[in-house]
């Protein structure tokens, strides 16, 4: 499907960001403006960038894809994404802003006291983050390779060379403009050609994707249609593996959580969130329609395992002439602004830690900021050259259940529970994230066994967060002795409004 | 014309205000506490006022993920249960889909909206009682 006009839209999309970009530098001249955005951006606007920054290249291809592959299970993806939103908003949003710190290290080091804590913390962060960003430049790669046939790796350089240039430059307040303005592409991207596509469709009679029958190696349209269809052979256990990892795994994305940092106040993170999740539920109604027509429309690429190229290709497919070829070019121009807004987000965060945290002693500000930036994007996008292809949604998948095991009991336990300790802290991050990395290694180095284990490989979650959880708190039960000294003045900063005038301790900045 | 001084006219030195107080309001400071300064200083009593925060900011937080643990992560056991309801169409879907595709998200705005305005109402009663308390002497 090569496509002059695809590529033009795709070539738009890059100068487009590169201009919005532009217009933040001119803010850009502080440390805390390019970490931060100097904390002063609005809810709305906040909001269009979180979600701009969330929605990766596994919304936007992979789970039309996973769709299109395994249906009605996969839905729980979507759902797990907003839903994960809601859990971040009860239990994370508002004391995370007032905790005033810049990223998790920061608020590891608050809360806990601990230096050993900041550096354990800060391995995770750029771990987390370089396991999100590899499927972004995949996903880049896909697509160009769909509409330029151009090779594999020349997306993912093309998305790091324009994130680069703009962190460079601009930081948090000009990626702030840049990611808001993408969330509406990606919706329009979507909602757009959908219309049309389902107009076709029901000119054609309506049939139902699930009578369609499907090339070999698909599943039958029965299967198809009905939940707790998991190839695992567990179902129940997988899918409540995939709700915990999603649920709980949103919180502890680095990129989802340097955007609290950006709200001028504890309230106004709670509004932002609201926001988020609005949009969030406006969009992800689409890409399970793009799976289900391509059932019908696009059988074919279920066979040939390119199933995460449905939501570009089917435009083209189903209306002919230039009609489908401009629809098609929307889609690879929305595609294309989820990876640069999702590697501008995690950039930023693992840039933030490396610099902080690495480069700190040695260099200082917004120097120190732009050479981690390289750093950042450079080893997954190797990483990404080099490793199998695993499916986009997959990968991401994997990065979900690292963070809930991880970071998620950290937030929750360390904003609700005094008798946290730097110990039992790390203990648990420590065991979670060995259990889960291991789960992810065997899924990467295409080692997993089959049966009962297989399940758990497959969706490690609901084994693996508990497991956290549990250590966590036993540790910290054991070690009651060293509970942080200021725990009492952290939890009146976390957890009180900022209208009220009380002694919260010193702020960073 | 009226004698200098008494409109406030230049012409003569105005009479020097003095403030009247009473001796007894630094007496009754010292032993007034403001509810900010217990929990600065973290008395028992400060102790008290941030707990019964934490204890109600916990309390909706629990509230609100029963509330999507049961009703939407129970779906699959649902499912499982009452295998039935897998085959139930509605617009000519079925309804797996229609609940997990679509009603979802709106189901979970209006809970996540619910709990923004219960937990500022919270924040509020609590910024009430601080501020209200002892900060002044009782006329």
């Amino acid at each position: 499907m090569r496509s002059a006009y695809a590529v033009t839209a795709v070539t738009l999309v890059a100068v487009a960001t590169l201009a919005i970009g532009a217009y933040g530098w001119r803010f850009s001249r502080t440390t805390s403006d390019f970490f931060v955005a100097s904390r002063s951006v609005g809810p709305t606007l906040n909001a269009s960038a979180i979600g701009g920054e969330y929605l990766s290249a596994a919304s936007f291809l992979g789970v039309a894809g996973l769709v299109l592959a395994f249906g009605t299970d996969m839905l729980w993806y979507p759902v797990g994404w907003t839903a994960g939103y809601l859990v971040l908003l009860v239990l994370v949003a508002a004391p995370l802003r007032r905790s005033g710190a810049y990223t998790l290290p920061d608020f590891a080091e608050l809360r806990l006291e601990s230096r050993a804590a900041r550096r354990f913390s800060s391995i995770l962060v750029v771990g987390i983050g370089w396991l999100y960003l590899m499927p972004q430049f995949q996903g880049a790669g896909l697509t160009l390779q769909t509409v330029a046939a151009t090779d594999r790796w020349v997306g993912g350089v093309v998305v790091g060379l324009v994130v680069l240039v703009n962190v460079f430059f601009g930081g948090m307040r000009s990626i702030t403009f840049v990611q808001a303005f993408q969330y509406w592409l990606k919706l329009t991207a979507l909602l757009l050609p959908a219309l049309f596509l389902l107009g076709v469709w029901a000119g054609d009679g309506a049939l139902s994707p699930a009578d369609a029958s499907v090339a070999p190696g698909g599943v039958s349209g029965d299967v198809w249609a009905a939940p707790l269809e998991f190839g695992s052979g567990y179902p129940l256990y997988s899918t409540y593996s995939l709700i915990l990892a999603t649920f709980l795994g949103t919180m502890g994305l680095p990129h989802v959580v340097v955007r609290f940092y950006t709200n001028p106040d504890g309230r106004a993170a709670r509004r932002t969130t609201l926001v988020v999740l609005g949009l969030l539920g406006l969009f992800y109604v689409l890409p399970p329609v793009y799976g289900a027509l391509g059932r019908l429309y696009a059988p074919d690429l279920v066979e040939t395992g390119r199933t995460d190229a449905v939501v570009l290709e089917l435009p083209s497919r189903m209306v002919a002439g230039l009609g489908g070829e401009l629809l098609s070019a929307l889609t690879a121009a929305g595609a294309f602004a989820a990876f640069l807004s999702t590697s501008s987000g995690l950039t930023i965060a693992v840039a933030g830690v490396i610099s902080q945290d690495v480069m700190g002693r040695t260099f200082r500000g917004v120097r120190a900021f732009q050479s981690a930036a390289v750093v950042a994007v450079t080893v997954p996008l190797v990483l990404a050259v080099v490793a199998e292809n695993v499916s986009v949604a997959r990968l991401v998948g994997l990065a979900f259940a690292v963070a809930a095991s991880t970071f998620c009991p950290l937030l929750v336990l360390g904003i609700w529970w005094r008798r946290l300790t730097a110990v039992g802290a790390v203990a648990g991050m420590a065991v979670g994230g060995l259990l889960s990395v291991g789960a992810v290694a065997a899924t990467l180095l295409g080692d997993v066994p089959s049966g009962w284990t297989g399940a758990v490989v497959a969706q490690p979650a609901a084994v693996t967060v508990p497991v956290a959880f549990v250590t966590m708190v036993l540790v910290s039960l054991a070690t009651a002795g060293r509970t942080p000294r200021h725990v009492a003045q952290t939890m009146v900063r976390l957890h009180t409004p900022e209208t009220v005038k009380l002694d919260r301790g010193p702020y960073p900045l | 014309m009226t004698p200098p001084g008494t409109d406030g006219s230049p012409g003569g030195p105005p009479p020097r205000r003095v403030r009247v107080t009473s001796p007894r309001t630094g007496a009754a400071r010292l032993h007034r506490l403001t509810a900010a300064s217990e929990i600065d200083a973290q008395t028992r009593l400060g102790e008290i006022y941030m707990s019964s925060l934490l204890r109600a900011q916990l309390r909706l937080a629990s509230a609100v993920l029963l509330t999507v643990g049961v009703l939407v992560a129970g779906l699959p056991l649902l499912f499982r249960l009452v295998p039935g309801l897998v085959q139930v169409q509605v617009l000519g879907m079925p309804l797996p889909w229609v609940l997990l595709g679509f009603a979802v998200y709106p189901f979970l705005l209006g809970v996540a909206w619910l709990y923004v305005r219960t937990a500022e109402r919270n924040e509020r009663d609590f910024a009430d009682v601080v501020e209200r308390s002892g900060s002044r002497p009782p006329r």
